[in-house]
């Protein structure tokens, strides 16, 4: 199958290939320091450039001149001080030519004065989170390319494993510093268009600076290894006007205020189970697989476990602080107290665990509780 | 295994045992270099299998065979094997059977101890990929284990890994305490240290890397171990300790051995370059010159690995300038070659096609490594394939064909058979046409964007992948070619004579035994104070 829509593609290849100098070339840059590296990284590809044909050329040249050839003997020279010093010093000239314009690039990099807004970016296994410091607004955000997708059962969208259900939102004019870690691995925050890629370490926080002056959409990905889902944790920053990214703060606050009121509310079963059902797709299914059976030995299943099906406290209390020393993360911080509720009931009225345990139902109320017990 | 045939004249040495015991037992360092031979040519078709598995994953955009999970103990795996499994022990064989021929000893110093510096090699890699029938799967965390992922978030099978990397250590140093003791003591009369042949020297040099470097490994995943087993917090920052210490006990041991699996490559396409040029080599202080001098430059640019973590600015200037500054000696390294076929009479058998092409795409391969050394620049292309690309440029058209050259031009000499040359042109032709169809669209992909060990990737990098893996699989498939040619050669090759190529005149002392070379050579060494004859 494979095979055939290469067989199939091979004469279109040739040309959507070469149709477009962004497939093979960097980013040109959408910030003042993105187009200055851009434009480091072509000075310095002309000059290798440059040397490689210089290299390759004459080589060339003496592959096809000096091939034997009857009654020709090779010449018996085998040393010249003279060359070997000239093409030294013509190495360190075009060395020294390379590293100035490095250099400068190098100091504007690395200015790190304050930024208008400060956002901390904390890479977890397998999502981004980001936390506007002045404003106290603070998100997650996932991949949202669909399993359908990824399993080819459904056709791939443009921006296939590089969107996500929260853009971090940036105002356009202004300087933004990003204060970058970790949270369990090392991860790596990196947008082409910004030239901006550090490492997110636990333990470590990282800066980065950018300002965007037209609105639109830059993607970019994690670039160090983190576990088997590195490949899907995708960033989108979206620069929009000033009074847009206003808005976009203020919304933020409400709707944290709105979460706070739903924790009151009396829910049904049904509503938290179909809370809980989404809830469970988009953050448990990557370690608890979407049966519930986990994927062994690693990741244990939901589906039959003792904790889920008897005991309740036990369960709320894994989900609110985490294992230590194993990859289930708190959740206290990432979801609200009706998810981490309506997930709970979910996992315990799924797979047979209310049949098999006390299929309880568990109520935001009583993670508020959890939480105002802790202080 | 009858890459060595039984001495002629054995009336008052003893031949080979017969049978398996004859390899278990040996201490002939003919023996030993074919077993580590054999041994790399049985991981390189390990290690490619696990390429094949890669790039059949990313042919498409999509899930395609393996899950994210398998495909990073494959990107993984492949990583330690090549690297340990392949490249190494074949420059470590080469070295066993060149070394002792090439200086006129009879055999290696220390010879029980080379035959234990091979046998524990099979028992290292037999325990790193038993790893992959035990729950929880192979070592997932990449060739460079990075901490924490390599600790607290690692496999249970990290362990093994651990133990299997120690044990491979344990080979390199006593191999390398070999070599050194070989070359230092046992050169015959009249080989000064600057009579040396370039292969040899690249070698002591290359030992000495060994030393210095393996007892960091073997450190770094000790430190791994406490960490994992016994409480202690070095790499766990939530216990006061530093992942970024990692990454520099790693590369400190890391950046040395990226040198160590191209300074023995170095020697044998000088050997070959000035053989079928039928010149002598150029500049051959300079060359002697320049690999030390990249030897000692390789302590000190480890950190380029790690622009991105946050070193400050001086950190940053210092690894950038001193990366930089190899490009010189590389530099003088070609210009001596092409200096060398300059007027030279040349022709182009098998050994030669592969250094040339070695000559050429080791040039590309440096050019797009002094691109990386640029920091700011290298913000954008790290991690990414334009990295990928640069590495194999080095490692495959560099290390692996300098030593399928190596086993060409010494192969007749080794079996007393000559190969076949339409076979050998062809799988020169085949090998180099895929190699660059295979990494050379890598750079374009990786200055687009595509991160490197990601098991999926988003649509505008299909067609090149596509590309890439249709070259992967015709690479892969082109070193059987190699297999049958090695294979044919022994059982059905025309006898070769002893100088074997034309050129070979005076190139080397390997040249003026018969071939194939008696099981024992120069019991008494040759003189070289008297003016040479060839036998
Ligand atoms: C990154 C992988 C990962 C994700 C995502 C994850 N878990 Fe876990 N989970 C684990 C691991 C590993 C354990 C086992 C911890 C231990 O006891 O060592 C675990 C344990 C549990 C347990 C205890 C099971 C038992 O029988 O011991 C529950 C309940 C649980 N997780 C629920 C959830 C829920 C609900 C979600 C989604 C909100 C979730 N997990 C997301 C990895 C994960
Ligand atoms: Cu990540």
């Amino acid at each position: 199958m494979i095979f055939r829509t290469f067989l199939f593609a091979l004469p279109f290849m040739s040309l959507s290939v070469f149709a477009g100098w962004d497939d093979v070339n960097m980013s040109p840059g959408a910030t003042a320091l993105g187009q200055e590296i851009f434009g480091l990284h072509m000075t310095i590809f002309w000059i290798c450039f440059a040397i490689g044909v210089a290299v390759l050329g004459a080589m060339a040249f003496i592959l096809f001149r000096y091939r034997k050839k009857e009654g020709v003997e090779a010449a018996k020279f085998d040393d010249s001080t003279f060359l070997e010093f000239t093409w030294t010093i013509l190495f360190a000239l075009i060395l020294i030519g390379m590293s100035i314009p490095a250099t400068i690039t190098m100091i504007r990099a690395y200015d790190d004065t304050e930024g208008d807004i400060n956002i901390l970016i904390t890479g977890h296994q397998w999502k981004w989170q980001y936390e506007y410091i002045e404003d106290e607004v603070s998100f997650f955000s996932n991949l949202s390319t669909s399993l359908d997708e990824r399993n080819n059962l459904a056709p791939k969208g443009e921006n296939y494993l590089l969107e996500v259900d929260e853009h971090l939102v940036i105002p356009t004019g202004a300087r933004i510093r990003f204060l970058i870690t970790a949270n369990d691995v090392i991860h790596s925050w990196w947008v082409p268009d910004f030239a901006i890629k550090q490492d997110a370490i636990p333990g470590f926080v990282n800066t980065g600076w950018t300002q965007v002056n037209e609105p639109g959409i830059f993607r970019g990905q994690c670039t160090e290894l983190c576990g088997q889902y590195h490949g899907y944790m995708p960033i989108v920053v979206e620069a929009v006007s000033p009074e847009e990214y206003k808005e976009f703060i203020i919304q933020k606050k409400e709707a944290k205020l709105q979460q706070a009121a739903l924790t009151e509310k009396l829910w049904t079963t049904e509503e938290l189970m179909a809370m809980g059902e989404g809830v469970y797709q988009k953050n448990c299914v990557a370690c608890h697989q979407v049966n519930g059976e986990g994927l062994a030995p690693v990741f244990p299943a939901l589906a039959g476990s003792d904790i889920v099906m008897n005991d309740k406290a036990r369960q709320i209390e894994i989900l609110m602080e985490g294992v230590q020393g194993a990859a289930m993360q708190s959740y206290a911080e990432q979801l609200t107290e009706v998810e981490i509720a309506a997930v709970i009931t979910y996992t315990k009225r799924s797979w047979g665990n209310d049949v098999n345990g006390n299929g309880e139902i568990v109520a935001p109320k009583e993670i508020l509780d959890y939480k105002t017990n802790k202080l | 295994m009858s890459a060595v045939i039984e001495s002629h004249h054995d009336d008052h040495h003893h031949g080979p045992a017969k049978g398996f015991s004859r390899w278990l037992y040996t201490t002939n360092h003919k023996d030993i270099g074919s077993l580590y031979l054999w041994f790399s040519f049985i991981m390189l078709f390990v290690g490619g299998a696990m390429a094949m598995v890669i790039r059949a994953e990313l042919f498409e955009p999509g899930s395609q065979i393996v899950s994210p999970e398998f495909y990073n103990q494959m990107v993984t795996n492949h990583g330690l094997i090549m690297v340990f499994g392949v490249i190494m022990p074949a420059f470590v064989g080469l070295a066993n059977w060149m070394i002792p021929m090439q200086i006129g000893a009879p055999d290696m110093a220390l010879p029980r101890l080379n035959n234990l510096s091979f046998w524990i090699l099979p028992a290292a890699f037999g325990v790193l990929l038993s790893t992959f029938l035990m729950e929880g799967g192979a070592p997932n965390f990449g060739w460079t284990f990075y901490a924490p992922l390599s600790t607290e978030y690692a496999p249970p099978t990290v362990t093994f890994f651990i133990f299997s990397v120690h044990i491979m250590g344990a080979s390199s140093i006593m191999g390398s305490i070999n070599i050194i003791t070989t070359i230092l003591n046992m050169r015959a009369p009249g080989m000064t240290l600057m009579k040396m042949p370039l292969f040899v020297w690249s070698w002591l040099i290359t030992a000495y890397l060994l030393i210095a470097v393996m007892p960091v490994l073997a450190g770094a995943v000790t430190m791994m171990l406490m960490d994992i087993h016994f409480g202690t917090s070095f790499f766990n920052a939530a216990g006061g300790g530093d992942p970024v210490l990692f990454q520099h006990v790693f590369w400190f041991f890391g950046h040395p051995e990226v040198y160590i699996m191209i300074l023995p490559a170095f020697g044998i396409i000088s050997h070959i370059i000035e053989t079928f040029s039928r010149k002598p080599i150029f500049g051959y202080s300079s060359m002697v010159y320049a690999i030390a001098s990249i030897a000692l430059l390789s302590f000190v640019v480890w950190a380029h690995h790690m622009f991105t973590v946050g070193m400050p600015i001086a950190g940053e200037l210092f690894f950038m300038y001193s990366t930089m500054l190899i490009a010189i000696p590389t530099g003088v390294k070609v210009f001596n070659w092409l200096s060398t076929m300059f007027r030279g009479s040349l022709t182009f058998e098998t050994p030669m096609l592969f250094a040339i092409a070695f000559v050429a795409l080791f040039t590309i391969g440096g050019l797009s490594g002094l691109m990386l050394a640029i920091a700011p620049a290298d913000f954008q292309y790290h991690d990414t394939y334009f990295v990928v690309a640069h590495f194999h440029y080095v490692l495959v058209p560099g290390a692996l064909f300098s030593i399928v050259a190596a086993v060409y031009y010494w192969l007749p000499k080794w079996t007393g058979y000559m190969y076949d040359e339409v076979l050998g042109k062809t799988h020169f032709w085949l090998s180099f046409i895929s190699v660059n169809l295979t990494f050379f669209p890598m750079h374009f992909v990786g200055l687009a964007g595509m991160p490197r060990r990601i098991p999926d990737y988003a649509m505008q990098f299909a067609d090149y992948n596509m590309i890439v893996s249709v070259g992967a699989f015709l690479f892969g498939l082109s070193q059987l070619l190699f297999l049958f040619n090695v294979l044919k050669c022994v059982y059905y090759g025309k006898s070769a004579t002893a100088e074997v190529w034309e050129g070979a005149k005076g190139k080397g002392l390997e040249w003026t035994v018969d071939s194939p070379a008696p099981y024992h050579t120069f019991e008494t060494s040759p003189d070289l104070t008297k003016p040479q004859t060839n036998s």
